[in-house]
């Protein structure tokens, strides 16, 4: 009997306390990043799908179809066509076919690229009804790019770009505290707004 | 408000919009209470795209509903099927007929209030049941079973409690009872510890009842969508469902009201001075509040743990301050 009064007391003060931390939880602010409306800020080794880097120099493509990347791909979704123009030393992409419906995002292209020609894009809006939408020419969205100032895009001589860096990302697999905090300060692509 | 004997008629008709209203209006915001209490209980904004404060969004999902198709399941008993949301729905809006929400304001002052109400609460149970029974699923079989065996469980304590205040109170009009809280809030049946000392757990005896009977969680066993679909309202699409769904917050503000009447003073000011409508408003959203915020901390029990409460805990100390309350009242 006195076992069972005192049951009944700590479930009964239980549930109190649980009503008391709920009630505490209710007048805290929300925590929710209203999506469309405001976002979150991408980090600096975010792994979106691939993208070829501009050569700061000639403005043209690092890449010159080494094929490696094409070798390094498990899931098979990365396609490399150059031309060697005249009297140039290297061949030059004319087209950059990623599949993204198959890719995995494992990343091993980027490894296997000797010249930090390819990199993460920190795009993530990839939403579509439409499968081609995922089947892109990189070379076609880097010449798309082209003229505007790219915003992903290295400034010369200015802030880390740790996906294009030479070390493989894995060897170093969180960015420093200095170069996640770095953003660009005009990406058009994702709205930084820092909650 | 005073309505000479001729007028009676329109007061009625009054009344009646009124009530329609009311529990029309309040079943739809309701669910955005529950929605909105819901997120923010979990740090989340709730509804926030329709409307401000998605405000509109009751009205959005009562237009889904009704543009929505009921579809009649094969098998199934097609009159039973169509009554059983009507039948949930009836009793609470012909119970709200005696809740007095002012000095004046009720639409029928019958002696028996308290009695109608109960009479007509059983018959919630009946239309789940019904509902649950005539789907030809096995979940809402399942489901049908367990109301009935929860309503018969909760229904007691319920009653006891119920049985306790008339004889605190003497009456069985609504009105009366309120009357007799009248003055500062320890007048109120809550705090009337001379009566009987154990008055807050009667009242949270008959709150955990309501609950129940209500099938709020963390008593919703007949809709507990882990293990049961939707429970009885499987087979209900439309507004079909839409009415359960809506008769589920109807039946939540006769509980409250109820609740407000027999232990928080009704319409009775707390100071003591300016009785009315406001108060009643007060007590019964801040019990409606109550729910949401119960329904939102506490998991769903297992069916044996809610019988065990009922049948262990509740049932033996409603006897108590049954006994308790008779005895004090022969002695004082």
């Amino acid at each position: 009997m006195k076992n069972a009064l005192v049951e009944i007391y700590t479930g009964l003060k239980s549930l109190f306390i649980g009503l008391g931390i709920t009630i505490g939880q209710f007048f805290k602010p929300t925590v929710t990043v209203h999506y469309p409306h405001e976002t979150l800020k991408i980090p600096a080794r975010f792994r979106g799908h691939i993208e070829l880097v501009r050569d700061p120099a000639t403005g043209k493509p690092k890449c010159f179809v080494c094929k490696l990347c094409e070798k390094a791909c498990p899931s098979d979704c990365i396609t490399v066509e150059g031309i060697k123009p005249e009297g140039a030393k290297r061949k030059t992409v004319t087209n950059y076919r990623l599949d993204f419906t198959k890719c995995s995002l494992c990343g091993s292209c980027v490894e296997a690229c000797r010249d930090g020609a390819i990199r993460f894009s920190r795009e993530y809006n990839l939403a579509s009804t439409n499968k081609e939408d995922y089947i892109m020419d990189l070379f076609k969205r880097l010449e798309a790019e082209g003229g505007t100032q790219n915003p992903t895009q290295p400034t010369a001589g200015g802030e880390p770009q740790p996906a294009t860096a030479t070390i493989p990302s894995t060897t170093n697999p969180h960015a420093g505290p200095a170069s996640a905090q770095v953003q660009p300060a005009t990406t058009a692509q994702v709205q930084l707004e820092a909650k | 408000m005073t309505f000479s004997l001729s007028s009676e008629p329109i007061r009625l008709a009054l009344f009646l919009v009124g009530i329609a209203s009311f529990v029309g209006l309040n079943a739809a915001y309701l669910v955005w209470v529950e929605r909105k209490g819901a997120g923010r209980f979990q740090r989340r904004p709730g509804p926030t795209e329709v409307g401000f404060a998605g405000l509109l969004q009751p009205i959005v999902d009562v237009g889904k509903l009704l543009s929505k198709q009921i579809i009649l399941p094969a098998g199934v008993d097609a009159t039973l099927f169509r009554v059983a949301p009507l039948l949930m729905m009836a009793p609470a809006l012909m119970s709200l007929a005696v809740i007095p929400f002012g000095e004046s304001l009720a639409a029928r002052n019958i002696n028996v209030g308290l009695l109608m109400i109960f009479a007509f609460g059983s018959v919630n149970v009946m239309a789940i049941m019904l509902g649950g029974w005539s789907s030809r699923n096995k979940y809402a079989i399942i489901s049908a079973a367990r109301v009935v065996s929860q309503n018969v469980a909760y229904e007691i304590p319920m009653l006891l409690v119920a049985i306790t205040m008339i004889m605190v109170t003497g009456t069985m009009n609504l009105n009366e009872i309120v009357q007799q809280q009248a003055g500062y809030f320890w007048h109120w049946n809550l705090f009337r510890l001379g009566v009987n000392p154990l008055m807050p757990v009667t009242f949270l005896i008959f709150f955990t009842c309501m609950l129940a009977e209500t099938n709020r969680a963390p008593f919703d066993m007949a809709e507990a969508e882990s293990e049961l679909v939707a429970g009885a309202y499987t087979e209900y699409s439309g507004m079909g469902f839409g009415v359960f769904f809506m008769a589920e917050y109807a039946n939540i503000l006769l509980g409250c009201a109820l609740a407000t009447v027999l232990f928080l003073g009704g319409w009775q000011s707390p100071f003591g001075a300016l009785p009315g409508v406001v108060w009643f408003l007060a007590k019964m959203y801040f019990l409606i509040f109550s729910v949401v915020w119960i329904r939102w901390t506490f998991p769903r029990t297992q069916f044996y743990g809610l019988l065990n409460l009922s049948w262990k805990i509740l049932i033996p100390i409603s006897l108590v301050t049954l006994v308790l309350s008779s005895a004090m009242i022969k002695i004082l």
